[in-house]
């Protein structure tokens, strides 16, 4: 095989699946319209190939064991409701720290990687409660802010938000851009809100929600992708969970595609999250497959890749014993979150 | 075994099998030795005449099948022939009811046909389960319906009797379906060989069928390598051979029923091109890429095995390629989680090496992923081939394996002119967003079926065949019924009328009767031109009409026509070879104006074609009953006949419409009817008027161009045909008259490859089978006719879609779309 790891300026020069170490985090690079412009998407191939990623792969026994528990740390665990108070979210915590029973760790034999999950994602009015509840450990807290879910209010007041999050201790901020930039093709204004959140978020890393459910066509997402990491976005993630379609495959190639040209592009690698929908183990089998036929193994990391669920957990667990025991399980044989 | 925790770390795919038990449990429960499946019952299998069916994934042995011998077949056709009546006679619903059964069955026992097929074949088990088999069954499920519409869709068209159906061992139990869904649902019977590598799932469908409730002899199956094939379609009982392989053997098939009155359509070998656009979405492309050859293996007919991109983003998809191939996974055929299993059989493995190893000399340049194949079985990992040249190896020849070979294009015009730069004609794809351009490249690429932004997407609801050397008939949609149908007859219709033996003895162009000029002496008409063409004596010469102009013959001769009293009434022009090949060349270079002329524009021409013959209706009417001894008002009627022909193909030259096909995707599939290109026309002897218009008037009117050779025994009609085609509008070659001896003109025709198709009306049988036989060149699509008794007065005999048909091809074009 020849040497592909060439690094020229072009899109697409960059192998992104070698092992190099990661080169940091997301700069961002000016704002290319060129590119954004250039972007379109088949909406029917897209699908064809969503459809027929869970067809083509199956990953069954251990393997199947292994890859629960992959994306079991790779869940940012979540409570976004209105009536969450400091003692869900403590709850929450406990749950994020030891999500898995002892008894399940030792049927697996995987008591030593002693999995968590990724982060714990909150409204910003809970960021101490779950810092406290989860001090000790390194489990990052996430605030969504912005005006979350609809992102509308006052830049100024977006920008504060994040910068009380940060000040209280996130280190990673969720916001959500304003959908209607990307359905005016107001590609620059897109651009310049998210430079100022990531401005905002100083050290904390920025997620940017898509709320791609309300952004109408592929090509869409995947222009408003190219724009958020050129703004330097350090995840791309698809949904609030508070729209009416959530993360769906065909979304995530859009996506996902984007990253890679991006990665290939610039050398840096931005994160990807999927969120809203995804309950059962059967779908996180079926995005870690998305994400390492599209990206590579490298993606299927904490780092870059993320989940955005609440009960997915729950199901991972009645999974994981079915593994054990061979029984299938029930949901009150596990401790809720 | 590796840990959790370790599998934890490195996040591989593990196996994931699917169990091989049901297919075993079938297998043993034949003892593994299969007979052949005949009149619902197996024959013994003679142990002398036996052979092996292996997993070509792993070289175990499934099952012993037997070489079917003559006796054999025979036996089969026999049978077959004594089912006919019966099922022919059913009701079109009740066969309706026998093919849904054979449908649910077929969904009923999905995952044993899928577990059998991908160990007898070596395909994935993931395309087994979600792409063949489901198509299998909404095969059958679409041609329950057309058994039970069959009288109202086809009125009046009797079945054809027995087909005899050969098929290959890319798609096993598909090809089955394409070919046995239709001819049952028409209401013919069926004997069917599989292909030798893979015979199981078409002995356990019919075994299935016969449960099913399927009346025993309509369907049966007899296994063996291509001499059972062939003793099956040169069987005489035989009224329909169907056969889906090489080129190479569909070459032999047609030279096999040259000459026998078989029914004939053809399935064969592609090179088909994949077209990308700068403005393509390419990350959709390289999937594309994975389905269009890496699908299958590469065994499929259709495969986009040329991919032809545009220069400014080759680089980068090539790159895009590189990295896909990486990820691709290729193992046991019943694992679940591979993109890629076996090659079907050593000789097949060989072969793409052997090609590969020849791209490589040439100067191709071979990418390979890095990954290993499997070190037991018959693997060839996927491979992508650049700097291929159009003259290389790997950008002509079918591989039939993994290969793709890469070439760039500058504009959309090139596009074009590469993708047709082959023989074949099967399918293509075209990716770009632009719907101008996509719309624009799809009619203009020679193929059956145009994929844009996607490829090898299947239904039974659309047809699917080829042009050129893909060969001919189309299997799926209404237009695949077609080719299980036998013809409308009118018996109420008046037959024409014939003036005996003694017209034919006192035609000159037959050897020997007549005399024969040479080359030096000048015609007896340029010495004595008589524009008004008195009848008295010699006097006239009728010329040959090439690309719009009257041409003398090359040879400079000409043959002496007598009337039915022995009286010479005029000469015509010896045509020669070089004149049939001036007339084609003229006639290919008027193909491509006259087919993008609108259809209104066609039919005009041919309105003003007939009202050119209303106005001289007296004087040819006259003079064709002079020159044939026909009675005057039949000559007269004769002329009226053909104004209202000519009326009929003007009436349908913008009605002769396509169809929007009812496929089961997000999709428009348009059937669109395209002309066939430059038909040769060999006219009936009898009514040399109406029966050369009969012809020619349906070709012109769907956009082809024609080389007629006007009747044999009346030519002189083509001085008329000349001075009225001159003054018609039509444009320079879209006709072309050349006079002659049929057994010198017609053969230069028959083998003229760049003659598309050929329509022989000439009644000779030994010249039919000629054509025939020639025929297998270009594997021009042949309409000998065979009817001597055929009534050309007759609207229903003589006219409609049936010559329309023959005058098109259809070509399925999917266009998914999405915002």
């Amino acid at each position: 095989m020849p040497d592909t790891r060439e690094r020229t300026s072009g899109w697409g020069r960059v192998d992104i699946r070698a092992p190099t170490d990661p080169p940091g985090r997301n700069p961002g690079m000016p704002l290319d319209l060129d590119r954004v412009g250039a972007i379109h998407l088949n909406r029917s191939a897209v699908e064809r190939r969503a459809t027929t990623l869970g067809t083509r792969r199956s990953v069954k026994k251990e393997w199947q064991a292994a890859w629960l528990l992959r994306a079991l740390t790779l869940m940012d665990l979540t409570t976004l409701s209105g009536d969450d108070t400091p003692g869900t979210v403590r709850r929450l915590c406990a749950k994020a720290r030891n999500p898995l029973s002892p008894d399940l760790l030792d049927g697996l034999k995987v008591r030593e990687l002693a999995p968590q999950v990724a982060a714990v994602c909150v409204y910003h009015p809970f960021v101490r409660s779950a810092l406290e509840a989860l001090e000790g450990s390194d489990i990052p807290v996430a605030a969504v802010s912005t005006a979350f879910p609809h992102g509308l209010a006052p830049l100024s007041t977006r920008l504060a938000e994040i910068q009380a999050s940060v000040e209280a201790g996130a280190r990673e901020i969720d916001v959500v851009i304003t959908r209607m930039h990307v359905l005016t093709g107001d590609w620059q204004a897109l651009y310049d809100e998210v430079r100022a959140f990531r401005e905002a978020c100083g050290e904390a890393h920025l997620k940017t929600i898509l709320a791609t459910g309300e952004l109408a066509t592929l090509t869409n997402v995947a222009r408003a992708s190219a724009v958020c990491m050129m703004a330097g976005a350090d995840f791309i993630k698809t949904s609030t969970g508070k729209e009416s379609e959530n993360a769906t495959l065909p979304v995530g190639l859009a996506m996902v595609r984007q990253i890679r040209a991006y990665a290939e592009r610039t050398g840096y690698r931005v994160g990807f999250k999927p969120a809203g929908g995804i309950r059962a183990a059967r779908d996180a089998l079926t995005w870690l497959i998305l994400m390492k036929e599209e990206l590579g193994d490298g993606w299927l990391a904490p780092e870059l890749f993320r989940f955005g669920a609440s009960s997915l957990l729950a199901d991972l667990e009645r999974q994981l014993e079915h593994h054990v025991t061979g029984r299938y399980s029930a949901f009150h044989r596990h401790p809720m979150a | 075994m590796p840990t959790i925790a370790e599998l934890f770390r490195t996040m591989e795919y593990g196996p994931a099998p699917e169990s091989p038990g049901p297919a075993e449990a079938w297998l043993e429960a034949h003892g593994r030795r299969f007979g052949h499946f005949v009149g619902g019952a197996w024959t013994d299998p003679a142990d002398d005449r036996l052979f092996e069916s292996r997993c070509p994934a792993d070289d175990t042995l499934l099952a012993h099948v037997s070489q079917g011998t003559p006796d054999e077949v025979s036996h089969a056709v026999a049978t077959a022939r004594s089912a006919f009546p019966e099922w022919s006679q059913l009701d079109g619903h009740e066969r309706a009811r026998h093919l849904y059964a054979l449908a649910r069955g077929v969904q009923k026992h999905a995952r044993l046909f899928a577990v059998l097929e991908s160990m007898d074949n070596g395909k994935p088990i993931r395309e087994s389960r979600d792409l063949d088999i489901p198509l299998v069954a909404r095969h059958f499920y679409h041609h329950a319906g057309w058994a039970q519409v069959l009288d109202r869709e086809f009125p009046g068209r009797p079945p054809l009797g027995v087909a005899a159906q050969v098929i290959p061992w890319n798609f096993p139990l598909l090809m089955m379906a394409w070919k046995v869904a239709p001819a049952l649902a028409a209401g013919n019977t069926v004997v069917l060989k599989p292909a030798e590598h893979t015979p199981l799932t078409a002995l356990l469908f019919a075994e299935l069928a016969l449960e099913s409730g399927l009346p025993a002899g309509v369907l049966n199956v007899v296994t063996g390598d291509g001499r059972t094939g062939e003793a099956l379609v040169s069987h005489p009982e035989v009224d329909k051979v169907a056969f889906t392989g090489s080129t190479e053997v569909g070459r032999r098939i047609r030279e096999a029923t040259a000459g026998s009155g078989k029914a004939l359509s053809l399935e064969l070998g592609g090179k088909s091109p994949f077209l990308v656009y700068e403005d393509a979405d390419l990350d959709s492309v390289v999937e594309g890429v994975v389905d269009a050859i890496w699908f299958n293996q590469g065994q499929v007919c259709c495969a986009g095995s040329r991919i032809l991109v545009q220069e400014g983003v080759a680089e980068a998809l090539e790159r895009k390629l590189r990295a896909r191939m990486e990820t691709l996974r290729m193992g046991h055929p019943l694992d679940k989680a591979v993109d890629m299993g076996a090659i079907v059989a050593p000789v097949q493995l060989e072969r793409i090496e052997a090609l590969v190893e020849e791209g490589r000399r040439e100067g191709a340049r071979i990418w390979q992923p890095a990954w290993a194949t499997p070190e037991e079985g018959l693997f060839y990992p996927p491979t992508l081939c650049t700097d291929v040249a159009p003259a290389g190896t790997l950008a002509r020849v079918e591989i039939f394996g993994p290969v793709v070979a890469m070439m760039t294009f500058r504009t959309p015009d090139e596009s074009v002119a590469l993708a047709n730069n082959t023989r074949y004609g099967l399918a293509a794809s075209v990716w770009t967003e632009d719907v101008n351009l996509a719309l624009d490249i799809a009619p203009r690429i020679k193929a059956g079926t145009v994929w844009v932004n996607c490829t090898n997407l299947f239904d039974a609801a659309s047809g699917f065949g080829g042009y050129r050397e893909s060969g001919f008939g189309r299997e799926g949609g209404r237009e695949g019924m077609e080719e299980y149908l036998g013809v409308q007859r009118d018996p109420e219709a008046e037959a024409v009328p014939r003036t005996g033996s003694r017209i034919g003895d006192a035609l000159v162009g037959s050897a020997g009767s007549g005399p024969e000029r040479d080359g030096g002496r000048p015609f007896p008409g340029d010495r004595s031109p008589d524009a008004n063409g008195s009848e008295q004596g010699v006097d006239r010469t009728v010329k040959l009409l090439i690309g719009g102009r009257q041409r003398r013959p090359d040879g400079d001769q000409g043959l002496v026509v007598t009337n039915p009293d022995g009286v010479p009434v005029g000469v015509v022009s010896r045509g020669n070879r070089k004149d049939v090949r001036n007339a084609v060349e003229a006639a290919r270079k008027a193909a491509v104006g006259w087919q993008e002329a609108p259809a209104h524009l066609r039919a005009q021409i041919l309105y003003y074609l007939a009202e050119n013959i209303a106005l001289r209706r007296n004087e040819l009417g006259d003079r064709l009953s002079q020159h044939t001894g026909v009675a005057a008002d039949w000559a007269h009627r004769e002329v009226d006949l053909s104004i209202r022909r000519l009326f009929d193909y003007a009436a349908w030259a913008d009605k002769w419409e396509g169809r929007v096909h009812e496929t089961p995707f997000r999709n428009v599939t348009l059937a669109m009817h395209e002309p066939v290109g430059v038909l040769g026309m060999v006219a009936p002897p009898d009514a040399p008027l109406l029966g050369l218009v009969s012809i020619v008037a349906p070709a012109l009117a769907v956009g082809n161009t024609v080389v007629a050779i006007p009747s044999e025994r009346y030519p002189l009609v083509t001085g008329d045909l000349i001075q009225l085609v001159e003054t018609s509008d039509l444009p320079p070659g879209a006709v072309n008259l050349v006079t002659g001896r049929p057994d010198e003109v017609v053969p230069t025709l028959a083998d003229h490859d760049d003659v598309d198709g050929i329509w022989y009306f000439g009644g000779d049988e030994a010249l039919a089978r000629d054509v025939e036989l020639r025929s297998t060149g270009n594997l021009k699509r042949c309409w000998v006719d065979r009817d001597a008794e055929r009534r050309w007065i007759s609207s229903v005999e003589g006219s409609g879609h049936r010559f329309l048909r023959a005058a098109t091809q259809v070509k399925n074009i999917w266009v998914p779309y999405g915002a």
